[in-house]
């Protein structure tokens, strides 16, 4: 009886559907627009980050509905908070997909809440973009990783701080928040340095619980190390709110730039906002963008922000740059597949090609990663960063570290035959396992 | 007219062309103008070292701008001028005079790019020329860049300095900087150990690294000579060592004893389970950076006394907000811990959010005042001034406290309240507000530590959240009820957490502490100090 119920709503409903569409009339406002789902933390701690992403994409959903839409539909955006609750995140991912059916979620900015969701996705079928840098050693078939891999930020960072140009580092803190991102990433980097001929004891690995507030031990731990005779120099993957507490301490006890320089991996335009930078200047950060980038594309960006936010002092940053890549390569390959089918758009995706705001291109990899060009910049008084070296060219994304043992051998490729995140090239058979 | 003026011109010009210093003027400002066609750091890099061989103390001004990232070429003409910036524009100055020449738009010029290499490059020259300044301070600054980078180069320069100079200060800094560079000459072994005696009388870190790079450099007497010095350093600096983690644990102590003294009063005198206590603790940060944001934009020249001012609203802001709560909602559920505690989490989420949708999520500036910022040594000891008028200003917040608590008849009818709410009622006195104004009390406590913390923390809604633990890890085991265990509480929690950190890490050190308070609650349930006599819940 039930089934037999619902076998008749189904037919029924289908032929509602099927009527709308032969009439191509408006049945329904539903049918008319296609849901983007926003996936971003509105309240609780990763709120001060994810915010900020949530409206940058509210920005570009509106530009592009200004420009017609897409595939003659306009597009709706549907936010959900996930409250900076790890499990919480996979619940709404859930709610996008099967209740608001969206066609592509931008959302996560913590590891942890992205490997929540990951079963979701592959799960329901459907696609998410990820906009922040981040360890690497994942490849998923659902998953677009418009921030940067280790390669894409740690490495060239480092190789920076080695080179002539970055004070030719002998001498490694290697300081991080106690979580997956800094332990993994950190892990990849003695592994290089260690590769580089830099001995065991020149390295100081420390972390820190997060939201860690008083410095004055590690801060002075740093400053004994580097008083050995060698140059010196921190990689910071402090996350978040610890880290203005770690910059003030570091101006209060006096370490300068030119002495001892930090090179940081979490630290954007964005934290800057809440810190007198005075004290700081010359210290590092690696990203792929900057607001100071002075390219066309980016100056009319940032005046659609200004424009869009109602404020001209709120800031522009990486991962703003990572979802405006991510969502003009979605926009692009659904007008390729012509449908917004995730199956059909994820095939389209690899190879797709759009302008990203430092005045290239970035072109989607078969390893759902992306390319993109790595900048050093400098702090300035300002808050801004000046770029003081860039590479020369694009740089790809590599998921598989190359420096850690368990994933050296590993590639990725969702194009088919192979159709594979984790293709061990040594043994000839898909899935290998990282060092996650 | 004109005829007098011209040859009064001419006159001028013959005489400047005799002067020698004219003709360095001008080979100087020839050498700065090639910072416009340097378009690498390594062309920059080449340009001031060409300044620096000068030795001519003329082109510090420059230098320190291009250091300070005030170096510009005007767009129109390649000329370089210093910048200072006015408040739309940029004020244009003289590379060499300092006068002003010109004004420009942004928009106009290119500021001339510097990096860290740059900027050591500059320090190392700056040293070197101003070795014979007027201000002693800029002496002192050139001696000290000199010992920490030695150069068989200095002794010469640093020999006539020495014989020159006055002030006993800077000529035994002088003196040290000296032997550094004699350490990395090839001067006779007699004079690198009189070297080494030196710079092991100096006893810190900076003599540590240096005559470690000797000891593994040297040979012979010297390398001998360097090893002993290195012992003796080491066995001082670790006594420094154990007084600056001293320090440190009483510093990180105050700031515990501020965030945990509020809730002292409405955990540990009234039994209030207040999970909102680190909201009050935001709701005075906030309150600085309002005042902060309205003194920068219409009394810029009272910035120094922005926390001064903001005092007294954060303490009003978090009473009156605290008082609202208990009128509003605590009142209704004395007696009912577990409700009072979900209920107060409620409103700690509630004030959270509203702050977060009237100010936004991203942390607000709130800048130090002068006075705050920098650190001084005494002896080894690096003490930062933020976290010393911190710990002077929780020391004081408890002074009051206790007065008030002890010596005033409003203290007595709270202490009186909580020991016999009925008896005290019976006595006449108003239970319902006693309680209202002690909530107050200590929320507008919390409401003033808001003010203290925005110095060193992260002014964000989240801001309470990271304090809210430790407070009643403070008050708990220093004793419900007692302020002077809670003084002695965070004390003692500051300085063991410290001298815990350098072996166990950040990470495992607070745990190590949890498990101890824990072991010791077992031991002692009331805490440190606990409440004597027939008091508190029957």
């Amino acid at each position: 009886m039930r089934g037999n119920f619902s076998t008749i709503t189904k037919i029924f409903s289908a032929g509602v559907i099927a009527a709308g569409l032969s009439m191509s009339a408006p049945a329904k406002a539903a049918d008319d627009t296609i849901k983007v789902g926003i996936l971003h933390s509105l309240s609780g701690t990763m709120a001060i980050s994810e915010t900020t992403l949530k409206d940058v994409m509210l920005m570009l959903i509106e530009e592009q509905n200004a420009k017609g839409g897409l595939l003659g539909k306009k597009l709706e955006p549907v936010v959900v908070d996930p409250a900076s609750n790890w499990p919480l995140f996979a619940e709404k991912a859930r709610e996008l997909i099967s209740k608001d059916k969206v066609a592509a979620v931008f959302g996560c900015w913590t590891s942890v809440s992205r490997k929540s969701v990951l079963p979701v996705f592959s799960e329901l079928d459907n696609i998410l973009f990820y906009p922040v840098q981040y360890e690497g050693e994942e490849s998923e078939r659902n998953v677009f990783y418009t921030g940067a891999a280790p390669n894409q930020q740690a490495i060239p960072a480092v190789d920076y701080l080695m080179s002539a140009d970055g004070g030719s580092v002998k001498r490694w803190v290697l300081e991080g928040t106690d979580y997956v991102y800094p332990r993994t990433t950190n892990k990849i980097l003695e592994a290089y340095l260690k590769s580089k001929g830099v001995p065991a004891e020149d390295i100081m690995v420390n972390y820190t619980p997060f939201g860690f507030s008083d410095w004055q031990t590690e801060v002075s731990a740093i400053k004994k190390f580097g008083l050995a005779g060698k140059k010196t120099a921190v990689v910071s993957t402090v996350n978040g709110d610890a880290n203005v507490p770690f910059y003030k301490e570091l101006g209060n006890q006096g370490i300068k730039a030119e002495d001892i320089p930090v090179m940081a991996f979490s630290v954007g335009e964005e934290e800057l906002a809440g810190l007198d930078t005075g004290p700081l200047v010359g210290h590092l950060a690696a990203w792929n963008y900057f607001e100071s980038v002075d390219t066309p594309q980016n100056k009319k960006f940032i005046d659609d922000w200004h424009k869009f936010i109602k404020n001209d002092k709120r800031t522009t940053n990486d991962p703003m740059e990572a979802h405006y890549i991510g969502f003009n390569m979605w926009v692009k390959a659904v007008e390729k597949a012509g449908t917004t089918d995730p199956d059909k758009v994820i095939d389209a995706m690899v190879g797709v090609s759009v302008p990203n705001l430092t005045g290239g291109y970035s072109t989607m990899m078969p390893n759902h990663h992306i390319t993109k060009p790595v900048l050093i910049g400098e702090i300035q008084a300002d808050g801004q960063f000046e770029t003081v070296s860039q590479t020369p060219g694009l740089v790809m994304g590599d998921e598989w570290s190359d420096y850690l043992p368990d994933s050296k051998d590993l590639i990725s490729d969702w194009r088919a035959p192979l159709h594979c995140g984790n293709f061990n090239v040594a043994t000839g058979k898909c899935g290998g396992k990282g060092t996650n | 007219m004109i005829l007098l003026r011209a040859i009064g011109l001419t006159l001028l010009l013959t005489m400047a062309s005799l002067l020698p210093s004219q003709a360095a003027e001008a080979d100087l400002r020839a050498g700065i103008a090639k910072f416009a066609t340097a378009t690498n750091f390594s062309a920059t890099e080449a340009v001031v070292r060409e300044l620096a061989a000068s030795g001519d103390p003329a082109v510090e001004r420059a230098l320190s701008a291009l250091a300070d990232g005030n170096l510009y070429v005007r767009k129109t003409d390649s000329q370089i001028f210093v910048g200072k910036e006015t408040g739309d524009g940029i004020d244009l100055l003289d590379p060499l005079s300092g006068e002003k020449a010109a004004d420009a738009a942004k928009a106009d010029l290119a500021k001339i790019k510097v990096n860290n290499g740059l900027r050591r490059i500059i320090r190392d020259a700056l040293g070197t020329l101003t070795l014979r300044a007027k201000d002693p301070a800029v002496r002192l600054a050139a001696a000290a860049t000199m010992f920490k980078t030695p150069d068989a180069a200095n002794i010469e320069p640093l020999d006539g300095a020495i014989a020159a100079e006055s002030d006993d200060a800077v000529k035994s800094m002088f003196e040290q900087a000296r032997a550094a560079s004699i350490l990395v000459s090839d001067k006779p072994e007699a004079d690198k150990l009189a070297a080494i005696s030196v710079i092991a009388a100096r006893g810190d870190r900076d003599a540590l690294s240096l005559l470690t790079s000797v000891e593994a450099n040297g040979q012979g007497a010297v390398r001998d000579a360097a090893t002993g010095a290195i012992g003796r350093i080491n066995s001082t600096l670790a006594l420094w060592d154990a007084g600056q983690n001293i320090w440190y644990g009483i510093s990180l102590g105050s700031v515990l004893l501020l965030a945990a003294i509020g809730l002292a009063i409405t955990f540990g005198v009234m039994g209030v389970i207040n999970m909102a206590h680190g909201e009050m603790v935001m709701l005075g940060a906030y309150t600085t950076f309002v005042v902060q944001q309205v003194i920068r934009t219409s009394f810029p020249g009272l910035f120094d006394w922005s926390l001064v001012i903001a005092l007294p609203l954060a303490f009003l802001v978090a009473a009156l907000v605290g008082l609202a709560i208990e009128r509003g909602i605590i009142r209704f559920l004395y007696g009912r811990p577990l409700e009072t505690l979900l209920a107060t989490w409620g409103v700690s989420l509630v004030l959270q959010q509203a702050v977060r949708t009237i100010f936004g999520p991203t942390n607000q500036e709130v800048g130090n005042p002068s006075w705050m910022s920098g650190s001084f040594d005494v002896g080894q000891l690096a003490i930062t001034w933020n976290r010393l008028w911190i710990l002077a200003f929780a020391l004081a917040v408890f002074a009051v406290l206790l007065y008030v608590m002890k010596r005033t008849p409003w203290g007595l009818q709270m202490r009186a309240v909580t020991a016999n709410r009925r008896m005290a009622a019976s006595m006449g006195i108003k239970t319902p507000w006693v309680d209202a104004l002690t909530f107050a009390l200590g929320s507008g406590i919390a409401g003033i530590a808001g003010v203290a913390l925005s110095q060193i923390d992260n002014v964000s809604p989240n801001l309470g959240r990271g304090y809210i633990i430790d407070s009643f890890m403070v008050v708990v085991f220093g004793g419900v009820g007692n302020l002077w265990g809670t003084l002695v509480g965070a004390f003692s929690l500051g300085i063991v957490n410290k001298f815990l950190e350098p072996y166990a890490g950040a990470v495992l050190g607070k745990i190590v502490v949890l498990v101890l308070i824990i072991l010791f609650i077992q031991k002692r349930p009331r805490g440190l100090f606990a409440l004597k006599g027939r008091a508190v819940e029957a």
